[in-house]
C-alpha cells in the first residue's frame, strides 16, 4: 500500500531494535528535559550546565566502580547524591548572586561552568569513551519473538519511566510539589506565608542536577563514559524543551519520549535525517504554536 | 539585556570617531610589527563579535547559535571560489548572501520566542546547521575544504600577498564596522534599542516590532557571514569547527569580555581572546576550561566588561552619569513590605 513511497521496509528485528534505541534516547531525554523544566520554573535560568551534570554522573559512577569497587546499583544513589551536593554549591556560591539579573545572565553563567566542567574531564581523559561494564544481574537479553531485548535496555526505559512518574507524582501530588508550584507562581508570596524559599530554590536546584546525574549513571552502560556525552544530548533536550514547552511536568516527559521514538522511526526509514529530525519539528511547532505543544502562552 | 552604551542621549559621537580613527591608525600600521595572520584572524573575529552584538547589545536577543551563519558562508565562500573558481569578491557575496537567507528563515521562526527560549531555538538551529555540514557531500566532512585559493580581487589584485591580504580584511572589517555604527546610530537603531528597553511600549507607539527584530537578526547574520567567509579566504581552509556551537559560545565570551552594547566592545573582546587562544595553543583542553573560568567571572563580577567601564571615562566624562538600571532590588523591597503588613518585620 505504501509502495509509492519508494521506502524500503526494514525486516521487523531492525526495526524494533531501531524502535528500542529511540526510547532509550528518549528516556535520556525525558529526565533531563524534566530537570531542566523544574529548575526553570522555580529559578527562571536555563541550566546550560544540565549536559555536563549528566556527564558528572557517569563519571562518577565510573570512579566509584574503578576506585573504590563501587558497583552499579550503589552508584545509582551515590553518585546522584554527589553530585547533586555540587550543585547545591553552585546554588549557593553562584547562582544566588545573579538570581536579580536578567534571566540570560543565568545561561552564560551555566555555559561558563559547563565548559570548565567539560574542559577539566576532556583534559583529563580526552574525547574518546571509557567503557562501563552492565551489572551482571542486567547482562544478557531475552527472546520476544519478533526482536532480541537486552535487558539492560529494558531495565532502562522502566527505570527512568518509574523516576519520571515519582517527579510527576512529588511535585503535583505532594504537599512539597505544591509549594514548589505556588513559588513559582508567586515566590514573593510564598515567602510571606512563612516558606523558606530560598532553601526551596537551592534544593530543587540540587534535585534537577541530581535527576541529571542519575540520567547519566543510567546511560553509562549503554552509551561510553566520555567528556563530550553531555554537551551533544544537551542541545537535542534544548530542542525537546522548546518543542514540548516548560509549562507542564507531563509535556516534559511525554515529549522527551516520543521524540525520541520519532528520532528512532527516522533511523529506520531515513538514516541521513536522524540527527536533524529534531530541530526539523522544532522549526514546524514555532510555526504552528510558538509557545511549544505543552507550553502556556509566555 | 540591557548594558552600557557608548553614547549618551543623542549627542553625536564625536568621541567615538576619535577613538575609531585612532584605532584605525593602529590597525594600518600593525602588520610592520605583529603576525599579519593572527592580526588577520583578530579582525575576523572582532567583525563577527559585532555583528552578534548588534543583536545582543542593541535588540536584546541573544543568539547561541551565530556559529551557523559564520561557518556556512565560510563553507560557501571556500567552496565557490575553489570549486567554481569564483573571485574571491563574488566568493564572499554569495557566502553572505547565503547567511543572509539562512538568517532570514532562522529569524523568522527564532523571533517568535523570547529571552531564553530565543537562545535555545538559535543553538538548535545552529546544531541542525552544524549536522549538515558534517553530512553533507560539498563540505568535505571532518577534512573540510581545504586549500582554497584566494585568487585576484577584482581581477588584478593579487591576495596571496600577505600584507596585501591585510589590507584587504581591514577594509572588510572597516565596512562591515562601519555598516554596524551606521545602523546603530539611525533611526533605525533608535528604535532597535527602543525594543530591547521595552517591547510592549514599542509596539504601543506603532512599531512592528516583529519586523525590526527580523532585519536587525538578517543584518546580523549577513554580517556574520561575511565574516566566515574573510576567514575562510585568510586560513584558505574551512571546517567543521566554524559551524560548532563552541564558536557561538566563543562570540558571546568576546562579546561579553569587551562590554555588551558598546561599540567597540565586541572589537577589544576580540583581540583578547585571539591573542589568548594563540599563547595557550599548546594547553590542550585547558582553553576551554579557562574560558568557561573567563565566563563566570565576567558574569559576577565583571558584567560591563572592559570598554563598559572605560568609557566614561574614555568619553571625557569622569563619573558614569547614571547607574545601570536594570539590576533590580523591587522584590527584596516588595517582600519587606510584605513582612511588615505580617506584622513580623522590624
Amino acid at each position: 500500500m505504501f509502495e509509492w513511497l519508494h521506502i524500503a521496509v526494514p525486516p521487523a528485528p531492525l526495526f524494533f531494535a531501531q524502535l528500542l534505541v529511540g526510547l532509550i534516547n528518549g528516556a535520556f531525554y525525558a529526565m533531563l528535559s524534566l530537570g531542566l523544566a523544574v529548575i526553570f520554573g522555580l529559578l527562571n535560568i536555563i541550566n546550560f550546565t544540565h549536559g555536563a551534570q549528566y556527564m558528572l554522573g557517569a563519571f562518577c559512577a565510573w570512579f566509584l566502580l574503578n576506585w573504590a569497587g563501587i558497583g552499579y546499583w550503589p552508584s545509582l544513589v551515590i553518585a546522584p547524591i554527589i553530585v547533586g551536593i555540587t550543585g547545591i554549591g553552585i546554588e549557593r556560591l553562584l547562582l544566588r548572586r545573579i538570581a536579580r539579573l536578567d534571566h540570560l545572565y543565568g545561561l552564560l553563567l551555566t555555559f561558563g561552568l559547563a565548559l570548565i566542567i567539560e574542559g577539566i574531564f576532556r583534559q583529563q581523559y580526552g574525547s574518546s569513551g571509557l567503557p562501563y561494564t552492565i551489572p551482571p544481574e542486567l547482562q544478557g537479553a531475552r527472546n520476544l519473538g519478533f526482536m532480541f531485548l537486552p535487558n539492560y535496555r529494558a531495565w532502562v526505559v522502566v527505570a527512568s519511566l518509574g523516576v519520571c512518574l515519582a517527579t510527576w507524582f512529588v511535585i503535583e501530588r505532594t504537599r512539597l510539589g505544591a509549594y514548589l508550584r505556588a513559588a513559582t507562581e508567586n515566590p514573593i508570596l510564598v515567602r510571606a506565608f512563612g516558606i523558606d524559599v530560598p532553601r526551596m530554590v537551592t534544593l530543587t536546584y540540587g534535585g534537577g542536577v541530581a535527576l541529571a546525574a542519575l540520567a547519566g549513571v543510567m546511560a553509562a552502560p549503554i552509551y561510553q563514559v566520555s567528556p563530550l556525552m553531555g554537551s551533544n544530548i544537551i542541545i537535542v533536550v534544548f530542542a525537546v524543551v522548546v518543542i514540548g514547552g516548560m509549562g507542564s511536568i507531563f509535556g516534559a516527559i511525554l515529549s522527551g519520549f516520543g521524540l525520541g521514538l520519532i528520532e528512532g522511526l527516522t533511523k529506520v526509514f531515513y538514516p541521513e535525517a536522524s540527527s536533524t529530525v529534531i530541530f526539523v519539528i522544532m522549526a514546524l511547532v514555532l510555526l504552528v504554536k510558538p509557545a511549544g505543544l505543552f507550553g502556556r502562552t509566555a | 539585556m540591557s548594558a552600557v552604551s557608548l553614547e549618551r542621549g543623542k549627542t553625536a559621537p564625536v568621541a567615538v570617531w576619535l577613538w575609531t580613527a585612532g584605532l584605525i591608525a593602529l590597525a594600518a600600521a600593525a602588520p610592520f610589527f605583529l603576525y599579519p595572520v593572527f592580526l588577520m584572524k583578530a579582525l575576523c573575529m572582532a567583525l563577527f563579535a559585532c555583528a552578534f552584538n548588534l543583536l545582543l547589545g542593541y535588540v536584546g536577543l541573544l543568539s547561541f547559535g551565530h556559529a551557523a551563519f559564520f561557518g556556512t558562508a565560510s563553507y560557501i565562500t571556500a567552496y565557490t571560489a575553489k570549486v567554481w573558481g569564483l573571485p574571491p569578491e563574488l566568493a564572499i557575496l554569495v557566502g553572505v548572501a547565503v547567511a543572509a537567507a539562512l538568517g532570514f528563515v532562522f529569524g523568522y521562526l527564532a523571533i517568535r520566542r523570547q529571552g531564553i527560549y530565543f537562545a535555545m531555538v538559535t543553538l538548535a538551529f545552529a546544531q541542525m546547521v552544524f549536522f549538515f555540514c558534517l553530512q553533507a557531500k560539498f563540505t568535505g566532512g571532518e577534512d573540510g575544504i581545504q586549500a582554497v585559493p584566494r585568487g585576484y580581487l577584482f581581477g588584478i589584485i593579487d591576495l596571496n600577498h600577505p600584507l596585501v591580504m591585510y589590507y584587504f580584511v581591514l577594509a572588510v572589517f572597516l565596512f562591515g564596522f562601519g555598516v554596524i555604527v551606521r545602523a546603530i546610530y539611525s533611526p533605525f537603531g533608535q528604535v532597535l534599542k527602543a525594543i530591547r528597553e521595552n517591547e510592549p511600549r514599542a509596539i504601543s507607539l506603532g512599531y512592528r516590532t516583529e519586523q525590526y527584530k527580523l532585519l536587525a537578526f538578517i543584518l546580523s547574520a549577513a554580517l556574520a557571514g561575511l565574516a566566515g567567509s574573510t576567514k575562510a579566504l585568510v586560513f584558505q581552509f574551512a571546517s567543521l569547527t566554524d559551524v560548532d556551537w563552541t564558536m557561538s559560545g566563543e562570540v558571546v565570551l568576546m562579546t561579553l569580555v569587551g562590554g555588551i552594547g558598546t561599540i567597540l566592545g565586541p572589537v577589544v573582546g576580540a583581540f583578547l581572546l585571539t591573542t589568548m587562544e594563540n599563547y595557550l595553543a599548546q594547553a590542550g583542553s585547558w582553553v576551554t576550561t579557562i574560558e568557561g573560568g573567563i565566563f563566570v567571572l565576567c558574569v559576577l563580577t565583571f558584567r560591563e566588561g572592559i570598554v563598559g567601564v572605560i568609557a566614561p571615562y574614555a568619553m571625557g566624562r569622569g563619573a558614569r552619569p547614571e547607574p545601570p538600571p536594570e539590576e533590580i532590588q523591587v522584590e527584596e523591597h516588595e517582600v519587606e513590605k510584605l513582612r511588615q503588613a505580617a506584622g513580623e518585620g522590624d
